[in-house]
């Protein structure tokens, strides 16, 4: 089984945090990852993480959604039983389109936001008997832990991480899982 | 300070001019005598001649609200039959005279309530930034103080068009002026208790009153905060404008039975004050835009950053969807029920400005949804712009397809009368507006939120 090493870098305040990244990225050390207990505003900017295309899921399964309510009730209401309903026109789709709109808008809604939270949970790897993966506890309550890969230049790196502010540093030897 | 460039001044006029020119035009030129509505209807009629011309109008004097005669109750007596016709063509071609002569003084006021009730939507959005405390807009006070300057000047163009269409026109846009109309028209006996015309002028200048004085005091207390040393007059504009939404809401919603639903007096709608409003925030949030990007662009609004754009643009958007929200609300509801004595007033907008009717809600819901869906888009100067031109273009119909309908019917369309009215109205709008704009510096100095606002960033 092969093993890397990774150095913990605990810190108590996000502020800190934020310029300690910032140093580090400046530093070109590769942070692998980033715990902390509450969003911190700016973390992925200073991180230079790339910004989420989530929202243009959205936008499509929204389409998607719009489509299906177009085509169930243009199927149901003018193709395959086109009564008359208390006088409403079903002669063709757009003569009796106000009816529909409220369901096509809450079919669209419903479909960006269920599929969105679905694709949120896939990409993010979260569901309901998923083993934890956190480092250290306290990063749910009041630390952050920062988590930068170590090739061989353990003593530079961790003075570097003192010289930030980290109140913890720990050398970690990681078993890669996979 | 910022001061009026002379050439925005004399583009200013010159839109004046040549508006005032073309209005006038409009006037001299709809005045047809009898004869000549005649001959003109019957090179329009399908079969020409005086055969053609009696059909046609017996056709359409059948629905016009002037026909009291019931022609099937004389129907199987020819002679009756054909000095009726003779009577219903007479009358018909009186109908179209009325309507042609109309269409001057509807011109004129959609585009005198077009751009007041920009000003007026904007005078709302200035009194919410200070009710809600709001921490990005103080950099655009000015900007929004420049635009309410013609909410005065404007209102009273608006009311004073109304009231002269009934005194000195020959009742031109409010059917309820006439008293022979209402002399034969029980449900406007009904509503005359409301609907006349002393009454219309006096709520008029309450509503206008109410809200320059709003302005007024708004405007001064921003210039006297600038050189205070205290928040006090921050804490009074806080206050009246928590009183003036309060009403606000209430005029606005009488405003909008009064100046625009009484058109159609036989018609009415329960959120029309709402749909009105929702016009005017978003046309009125437009022009803010614009005005901040043309400002910006002339290097005078440094502090501004693309994120007061980005909120701007947002405002756009999300009340461009709340204004369809009621246009479909108000639509689908009265479709759905399709109760004759308020359906008419939508039979008759599809039958006769089929395009415009459903163009302006593509133009003001679907082009702004999809444009203006993109966050990165909503930073882009030109493009806020270009969705901000179709937005006001959109409203501007919106206007139209509610007053034309009742004045000019089917007889409408859109040439000198109505664009040189735009015209002056949007001369009148730049000049008045810009000239404010030039009185105070273009930052307000010392507002409690002012330090957020200069620094806000999304």
């Amino acid at each position: 089984m092969e093993t890397s090493k990774v150095i913990h870098a605990i810190y108590t305040d996000d502020d800190v945090l934020m310029s300690a990244v910032k140093r580090v990225k400046a530093e070109r050390y590769h942070i692998e990852e980033i715990y902390t207990p509450f969003p911190v505003h700016g973390l992925d900017k200073a991180m230079g993480l790339a910004p989420t295309r989530l929202a243009i899921t959205a936008f499509l399964y929204g389409c998607v959604g719009l489509c299906v309510a177009v085509a169930m009730m243009n199927f149901i209401m003018i193709e395959d039983w086109p009564q008359n309903i208390g006088g409403k026109p079903s002669f063709s789709y757009i003569e009796n389109m106000p009816a529909f709109v409220p369901i096509m808008f809450e079919l669209t809604v419903f479909f960006a936001a269920h599929l969105m939270v679905i694709t949120f949970y896939l990409r993010s790897r979260m569901w309901p008997f998923k083993k934890a993966e956190n480092p250290d506890l306290r990063t749910t309550d009041d630390h952050f832990l920062m988590e930068i890969a170590v090739h061989g230049n353990e003593t530079e790196l961790e003075n570097l991480l003192k010289e930030t502010g980290a109140v913890e540093i720990k050398l970690i030897e990681k078993e890669e899982a996979h | 300070m910022y001061t009026i460039s002379n050439k925005l001044k004399t583009f200013s006029i010159a839109l004046i001019i040549l508006g005032l020119l073309g209005v006038g035009y409009g006037f001299m030129t709809s005045h047809k005598s009898f004869e000549e509505v005649e001959t003109m209807l019957a090179e329009e009629a399908p079969h020409g001649g005086g055969h053609g011309v009696a059909t046609e109008a017996h056709v359409v004097a059948g629905d016009s609200d002037h026909s009291e005669v019931s022609h099937e109750a004389n129907s199987h007596d020819a002679t009756a039959n054909a000095g009726q016709h003779v009577d219903e063509h007479a009358k018909h071609v009186e109908h179209v005279q009325h309507q042609m002569a109309n269409r001057p003084w509807s011109a004129l006021y959609v585009a005198a309530f077009f751009f007041f009730m920009i000003a007026l939507g904007v005078l709302a959005f200035y009194a919410i930034q200070f009710a809600s405390q709001s921490g990005w807009s103080p950099v655009l006070f000015r900007v929004m103080e420049g635009i309410t300057a013609y909410v005065l000047p404007g209102g009273l163009i608006v009311l004073a068009i109304a009231i002269a269409s009934g005194t000195i026109g020959h009742y031109n846009i409010f059917v309820w002026m006439d008293p022979e109309v209402v002399a034969h028209d029980k449900l406007l006996q009904g509503k005359a208790s409301y609907l006349n015309i002393w009454w219309f002028a006096f709520r008029g200048l309450i509503f206008i009153a109410g809200w320059s004085l709003y302005r007024h005091f708004s405007r001064k207390f921003s210039i006297a905060n600038d050189t205070a040393s205290d928040n006090s007059y921050f804490k009074k504009t806080f206050r009246i404008s928590a009183a003036f939404l309060v009403f606000f809401i209430y005029t606005e919603s009488i405003m909008s039975w009064d100046w625009i639903m009484s058109v159609d007096p036989h018609w009415f709608s329960t959120l029309f004050g709402w749909y009105v409003f929702a016009g005017m925030a978003v046309s009125g949030i437009t022009v803010i835009a614009f005005i901040t990007l043309y400002l910006k662009s002339r290097g005078h609004l440094e502090i501004v950053n693309d994120s007061h754009i980005h909120d701007l643009a947002k405002f756009m958007f999300g009340f461009s969807i709340f204004w369809a929200y009621l246009w479909f609300s108000q639509f689908m509801l009265i479709w759905y029920a399709n109760i004759p004595e308020e359906v008419t007033y939508f039979v008759t907008r599809i039958q006769d400005y089929n395009g415009l009717f459903f163009g302006m809600v593509v133009l003001n819901f679907v082009f702004p949804f999809l444009v203006l869906m993109n966050s990165d888009y909503k930073r882009i100067p030109w493009f806020v712009s270009m969705a901000g031109i179709i937005i006001l273009v959109g409203h501007y119909v919106d206007v139209y397809v509610m007053i034309m309908p009742a004045t000019v019917g089917d007889r409408w369309s859109i040439g000198i009368p109505e664009i040189s009215s735009v015209m002056l109205f949007a001369g009148l709008f730049i000049f008045i507006v810009f000239s404010a704009l030039s009185k105070a510096p273009l930052l307000v100095k010392r507002n409690p939120f002012l330090k957020e606002s200069e620094h806000f960033h999304y």
